[in-house]
């Protein structure tokens, strides 16, 4: 699977590199500023880039403008941004067209790599993959909007697992519940949030995030 | 007749302000004999009360101005000196003289306010020139009336009426333009000069420097202890703790491993700490994206419904869009803790140099800056740039918080410069006009003089002679007044451009 990798801080720039390269990733170019990253997205059309929102020259957005630059010329192209912080307002700028393949995860999410690399595959493959800090900050900013309120304790869990873009056998797994468990959960969820029910992943993220965003 | 009730108001406010002027005279010939009696004959103990009493009338005719004239005069007076304080042996110092009791020293106090006050001769040239200068403008039409019922009751009564009549008639455009002109002649003697105006400023920014100052090391000592005592501890903790796994790689990998695995729970936890104290330093989000975007990301992250509108030119300074930022942060935070609100509305916008925040919600109100520590933070932290809170909170709802901090973008090149052109034009010509044409002229043709010398009114035929001299009176006037109000305009615009 061929990456390209944007992140300006070398040492984490090597470590992502052998950490992608041991798990079987080619990584194609390995960029530390912003234009160099747009390049290499429209140059090298990877299977999925992992890039950090902080890029020079300007040390703002600059990988996070790259990718939805790149986005707009090829849409759908997998991206996994990384970042120190999270903010719902760039989740949705990466969710906005809708075409899935995104993932937004704090850094401290690449110490466990083999969730990482779970979230890249994942991506790759047109999923996605949001940091369970945005997904709490989503549900805790909607807490009082009035279907969310009528979830229990453990749809609740379902629908941030579900949010961050697992699929029905892992929530099972993390959950230690049974997949028909899980089946009956996310049925009773949809049916309350009023969302038309899914077998696809990814489809069914977007249509949570999107409710939760509709506010 | 809808005119009439506005004309017959404005009327009587100027019948009101030509009364005023004369009691103004009144004021001005007390204190100039008091002026005398002090510097002449050294009888200093009158001075005080008649500079009170200028105030005084000064006062009433800056309230009415406010009132009537639509024109705002700030108090230009200088701040009144505190009470004189006793030293340690109980007695008072003045300069080099010890004194028993207070009375001497605050009188020397009080004497040096006012006597080297600028705005205390301001205010004396003022109550002298008043009739002269704003009384004459607003007494026109009832003079007028005045002469005709006298030339109507001296046998003239066709003439009499007619004056009247044009009076009457004049009197519905003239009197309400004359009780404005009025207020704008005030302003330009009671008013703050420029150098009061500053002084001021200066005195307010001191305080809040100092407010800043104090604040901001606070702040500094916070987060210099969070990273002691958080960040900084589990990197210790965690360096021992790789060295312990270090050690224990070749004895026992299983324990190794194990602290390995703590180690990076620690370093996860210490990142958290350290993200969490930088969005209280500086929200990366500002930094990124600026004010627009950071408060729509505060919107988000916000219980409420928040809807936001941003209209802004360009990006303002750091610290300006960081106080902005914070405020708004607070205000929203305000409103879902304490106002039970479910809705809010933020509005960013540019008021002309100005950046203007105002943030409504839905709640139950009853926000008091007096009371709440969050409220006084934000007018602290927009202290420092001249900014400043307005809270509109009555009980019941809603609430309603703007702020505005000036000087926030570059200024538009002033469009009122072309007037101020014709103001300063309009000042050298009134004198011309008012009095070699028209008074001096009047004065040679009510003696008959021979010499015309270059008196416009004097060389016409003799049917226009006094129609050119009464009218060049009426353009002295004119211009006069026109130059009084461009230039008092013209600082007020400039004024809210820069501050």
């Amino acid at each position: 699977m061929r990456v390209v990798l944007a992140e300006d801080l070398h040492l984490l720039r090597e470590g992502l590199v052998a950490l992608l390269r041991a798990h079987g990733f080619d990584v194609v170019a390995a960029v530390e500023s912003g234009p160099e990253l747009l390049a290499a997205l429209i140059g090298e059309r990877p299977d999925v880039a992992v890039v950090d929102v902080r890029l020079p020259p300007t040390f703002t957005d600059e990988g996070l403008q790259a990718v939805l630059a790149a986005r707009r010329q090829v849409p759908g192209l997998p991206v996994l941004v990384l970042s120190q912080h999270v903010e719902q307002l760039y989740a949705r700028e990466l969710l906005a067209d809708g075409s899935g393949g995104v993932g937004y995860l704090l850094k401290d999410r690449v110490f466990n790599a083999e969730q990482f690399v779970d979230a890249v595959r994942r991506v790759a493959s047109g999923g996605t993959a949001m940091d369970p800090e945005v997904i709490a900050r989503l549900l805790a900013s909607n807490a009082r909007n009035e279907p969310l309120g009528r979830l229990t304790p453990r749809e609740r869990e379902v629908l941030e697992l579900m949010a961050e873009g697992r699929s029905n056998a892992a929530i099972a797994q993390r959950l230690f519940l049974s997949d028909s468990a899980v089946g009956k959960h996310t049925a009773s969820i949809f049916a309350k949030l009023g969302l038309a029910p899914s077998d696809d992943d990814n489809r069914r993220v977007l249509a949570v995030l999107a409710f939760l965003n509709s506010k | 007749m809808t005119p009439l009730r506005p004309t017959l108001t404005a009327l009587a406010r100027g019948a009101a302000l030509a009364g005023l002027a004369l009691l103004s005279l009144a004021a001005g010939l007390a204190m100039l004999t008091a002026v005398v009696l002090t510097f002449l004959l050294g009888l200093v103990i009158v001075f005080p009360p008649a500079v009170r009493l200028a105030r005084a009338v000064t006062r009433w005719q800056r309230e009415l101005a406010a009132r009537w004239s639509g024109v705002r005069i700030d108090d230009p007076y200088r701040p009144a000196p505190p009470p004189p304080v006793p030293q340690a042996d109980g007695w008072y110092r003045d300069g080099r003289t010890l004194y028993k009791r207070p009375t001497i020293p605050a009188f020397n106090q009080r004497w040096n306010w006012m006597s080297r006050d600028p705005a205390t001769w301001r205010d004396f040239a003022f109550l002298l020139s008043a009739p002269v200068a704003g009384g004459l403008v607003v007494a026109a039409p009832p003079l007028a009336v005045a002469y005709g019922v006298a030339r109507a009751a001296g046998g003239d009564p066709a003439i009499g009426a007619a004056v009247i009549l044009l009076a009457a008639i004049g009197a519905r455009w003239y009197a309400p333009w004359a009780v404005r002109v009025h207020g704008r002649v005030a302003a330009a003697l009671l008013g703050p000069t420029e150098k009061a105006r500053l002084a001021q400023r200066v005195s307010r920014l001191d305080a809040a420097r100092t407010e800043v100052v104090d604040a901001q090391a606070a702040e500094l000592r916070r987060i210099e202890r969070d990273l002691h005592d958080g960040a900084q501890a589990r990197l210790v903790a965690i360096g021992m703790t790789i060295g312990a796994a270090e050690q224990l790689l070749e004895s026992d990998p299983q324990a190794a491993r194990a602290l390995l695995g703590k180690a990076r729970e620690a370093s996860a936890t210490a990142l958290q700490e350290i993200r969490r104290l930088v969005r209280g330093i500086h929200p990366p989000v500002l930094a990124e994206r600026g004010l627009g975007d950071a408060v729509r990301a505060l919107a988000l992250d916000s219980p409420l419904r928040t809807h936001v509108t941003v209209d802004l030119p360009e990006r303002a300074s750091a610290p300006l869009e960081s106080a902005a930022y914070f405020a708004v942060s607070e205000l929203l935070a305000n409103a879902a803790r304490h106002g039970d609100a479910t809705e809010a509305w933020v509005d960013v916008s540019a008021q002309g140099s100005a950046l203007r925040v105002t943030v409504t919600d839905d709640g139950r109100g009853g926000a008091d800056p007096e009371r709440g520590t969050g409220l006084r933070g934000i007018e602290r932290r927009l202290g420092a740039f001249d900014g400043v809170l307005a809270v509109n909170s009555p009980a019941g709802g809603p609430t309603t918080a703007v702020v505005e901090l000036p000087r926030a973008f570059r200024a538009k090149p002033a469009p009122t410069t072309p007037w101020r052109y014709f103001g300063r034009l309009c000042w050298v010509l009134w004198p011309i006009a008012l009095f070699p044409q028209g008074l001096i002229a009047m004065v040679f043709k009510l003696v008959d003089s021979p010499v015309k010398s270059w008196f416009l009114g004097l060389h016409v035929p003799e049917p226009f002679q006094w129609p050119v001299i009464v009218g060049m009176i009426a353009l002295g006037g004119g211009l006069l007044a026109v130059a009084l109000t461009t230039t008092v305009r013209g600082g007020q615009t400039e004024d809210g451009a820069c501050g």
